[in-house]
């Protein structure tokens, strides 16, 4: 159907005294070649002495949207210059749809303007929105107190099912990608360390470093990143989408505190999962640091265990576990906070997940820092 | 000009092995409003899904004029279906564009032309839905009828020869659900546009609907077709007249008997 030949667009018109008559022929169907309307504007334009324009559609052959913009162009312009344009000779067709468009005025102030800001404006407005987003922060981390204390008096209103789906959901489902990660950053770190080690001969301590720097720091640090990126996007991703569906108005009508009901058991999850992701990692990084010194580095795998078991004590644990709790916290608060301010739509639920992978992980690496000085300086 | 513009022919739908509906064979003439109508759950949806190619059938086929929609290569489905334009029941406006680009969109896609020419068939679109003026607005940013609205200028974007409908009227107000049926009815007159409408509104079915047919969940199939109206004065099978009296006739010749009574006393 579509191969028939179309006949060409063409206006052709002819001055009766004051009217002008517009003959509209052939097929005017969209990605025809159409005449152009300027030089019929033009007639109609400053100083004519036209004051009414007819139409005849003798030869029109199909037609469709592109013939309706033109003749709303020409209605337009008309309408401007103060010329009658005489619709009623037209197809039913087009005079139905013309009158469908010209039905509702269009609403006064409905369009809009661009309006151009100032850099210096746009500078003001993003400092007083990293302003604005602080005083959101200390916000919500006082409601989630607020509902940790009413947790400890025993009424928090939550169901203990979605805690233990969140733990499963954090914990048991994460391991796989921990391990691979873990496994492969202690295989670094040996390798990177062995090299320097070995010129003097000291290939024994890379235990020590492997051990001290997975428990320590990256072993926590590795856990929390991933788990930034799979949990807290994932938490801004479901309150997001809880949010654009009213799941949370419908919430907060049945009585349910939100802060309550969706934010506690995400972050009672991350807090109690995070330490214990946090050994797992640090055990799969000495494993992938005991690969390689064995492999390649002529130490046998009694001495690299129990060199680390001397060079790693309680301690050591303890601060990579505390910041580890620490961590999940964060990756808590940052995907729930970007999940429930999200906006109503597809786009602002990306967003959420977005920033909220962004915020978390800027989180971590100003808390690792700040808590790494300070076991530096206390000693630790 | 072929007579009929859609036909479904012997066909079963299923949700893997779950049977919706079987046996289904009906014909949607050119210039009809043609309503699928029928209980929650009984499939209205789903047979719109595949009358669009979005699912496909068990068994059977849709005929688009002389041509079959499932046996087509996909290249062939989709310039078949290009004829068409489905206005979903939200709208199903994508959120991060503005009305503008969400009807540009299709154009752009399926045509070479201008972006002068678009803009002013943007429009035009949104003059015929009475959204004059509301080109760079988000979805988020118009109430629910608007954003119907807007979903049927995006349909149209085409000028499609079919033009589907997933229960056009659902939450709107009465008078809002009125204009579009009006808005609808006249489109169909002036752009000579087949319609084929889902929907349970009884006000619609019998305001706009010329042809209809009737899906039953339980039997699993279609057990009346025909208009609407012809079928609430001619049909026997007792789900089609409460379905189409809303299930009220008896209580009705009840109430009007006790008031005879009344009125006798």
């Amino acid at each position: 159907m579509k191969t028939i030949n179309n006949i060409p667009c063409e206006l052709k018109t002819t001055l009766k005294i004051d009217t002008l008559e517009v003959s509209i022929i052939g097929d005017w169907v969209l990605e025809a070649e159409t005449p152009d309307l300027a030089i019929l504007l033009a007639q109609l334009g400053e100083g004519s002495k036209i004051t009414r324009l007819v139409f005849s559609t003798m030869a029109l052959g199909r037609w469709d949207s592109l013939l309706m913009t033109e003749l709303i162009n020409l209605i337009d312009y008309g309408a401007k210059q103060g010329i009658q344009v005489d619709t009623a000779t037209l197809p039913s067709g087009i005079q139905g749809l013309l009158s469908l468009v010209y039905a509702v005025p269009e609403r006064v102030g409905a369009r809009r303007q661009e309006v151009k800001t100032h850099w210096l404006e746009d500078i003001g407005k993003s400092g007083l929105s990293i302003i604005g987003d602080a005083k959101a922060l200390v916000a919500f981390v006082g409601e989630i107190a607020l509902s940790v204390v009413s947790l400890a008096r025993g009424k928090a209103r939550f169901r203990w099912i979605d805690l233990w789906m969140n733990i499963q959901d954090c914990g048991p489902s994460a391991l796989p990608i921990i391990t691979l990660i873990s496994l492969l950053v202690g295989l670094i770190l040996a390798f990177v360390g062995a090299v320097q080690l070995s010129l003097f001969g000291a290939q024994i301590y890379i235990a020590d470093m492997v051990g001290l720097g997975m428990t320590r720091e990256m072993g926590g640090l590795m856990a929390a990143i991933i788990m930034s990126g799979r949990t807290g996007a994932a938490y801004a991703a479901q309150l997001g989408t809880m949010q654009v569906n009213s799941e949370i108005d419908a919430l907060k009508t049945m009585g349910f505190e939100p802060m309550e009901f969706l934010v506690l058991p995400r972050l009672l999850a991350l807090i109690l999962i995070m330490p214990l992701l946090c050994l797992y990692a640090d055990l799969m990084g000495v494993i992938g640091g005991a690969l390689v010194t064995i492999t390649f580095f002529d130490v046998s795998l009694v001495e690299y265990f129990s060199r680390t078991a001397n060079a790693v004590h309680i301690p050591d644990f303890g601060i990579g576990i505390a910041k580890c709790a620490v961590f999940g916290v964060l990756i808590a608060v940052a995907g729930c906070m970007r999940g429930m301010q999200c906006g109503r739509s597809a786009s602002a639920v990306g967003n959420a997940a977005t920033s909220a992978v962004v915020t978390g992980i800027v989180f971590i690496v100003i808390a690792d820092s700040l808590m790494t000085v300070m076991c530096n300086r206390l000693g630790v | 000009m072929i007579n009929s513009s859609l036909r479904i022919q012997n066909m079963t739908m299923s949700y893997g092995d779950f049977i919706i509906q079987r046996d289904l064979n009906f014909t949607i003439s050119r210039g009809d409003v043609f309503i699928i109508m029928g209980g929650s759950g009984c499939g209205k949806s789903t047979l719109l899904m595949h009358l669009i190619g979005l699912h496909k059938p068990l068994k059977g086929d849709v005929f688009y004029g002389n041509e079959s929609l499932w046996q087509s290569e996909h290249k062939e489905r989709q310039r078949i279906l290009k004829r068409t334009g489905v206005l979903f029941q939200s709208g199903a406006l994508l959120s991060s564009m503005t009305l503008a680009e969400n009807i540009a969109l299709p154009i752009t896609e399926h045509t070479l032309l201008g972006s002068r020419r678009i803009r002013e068939i943007v429009a035009y679109k949104l003059a015929l839905v009475g959204l004059a003026g509301f080109e760079d607005y988000y979805p988020s940013e118009i109430s629910g009828g608007m954003q119907k609205r807007a979903g049927l200028a995006r349909a149209m974007a085409l000028d499609p020869e079919i033009l589907f409908f997933d229960e056009p009227s659902a939450g709107l107000d009465p008078v809002s659900a009125k204009l579009l049926d009006d808005l609808i009815r006249s489109l169909r007159d002036n752009l000579g546009a087949t319609i084929v409408m889902v929907t349970h509104e009884l006000a619609s079915i019998f305001a706009i609907g010329t042809n209809s047919v009737f899906l039953d969940p339980e039997t699993k199939t279609m057990i009346a077709s025909g208009p609407p109206r012809k079928l609430l004065i001619e049909s026997r099978d007792p789900k089609v007249i409460r379905f189409l009296t809303r299930d009220e006739t008896e209580n009705r010749n009840k109430n009007e008997t006790k008031h005879q009574e009344k009125c006798d006393l």
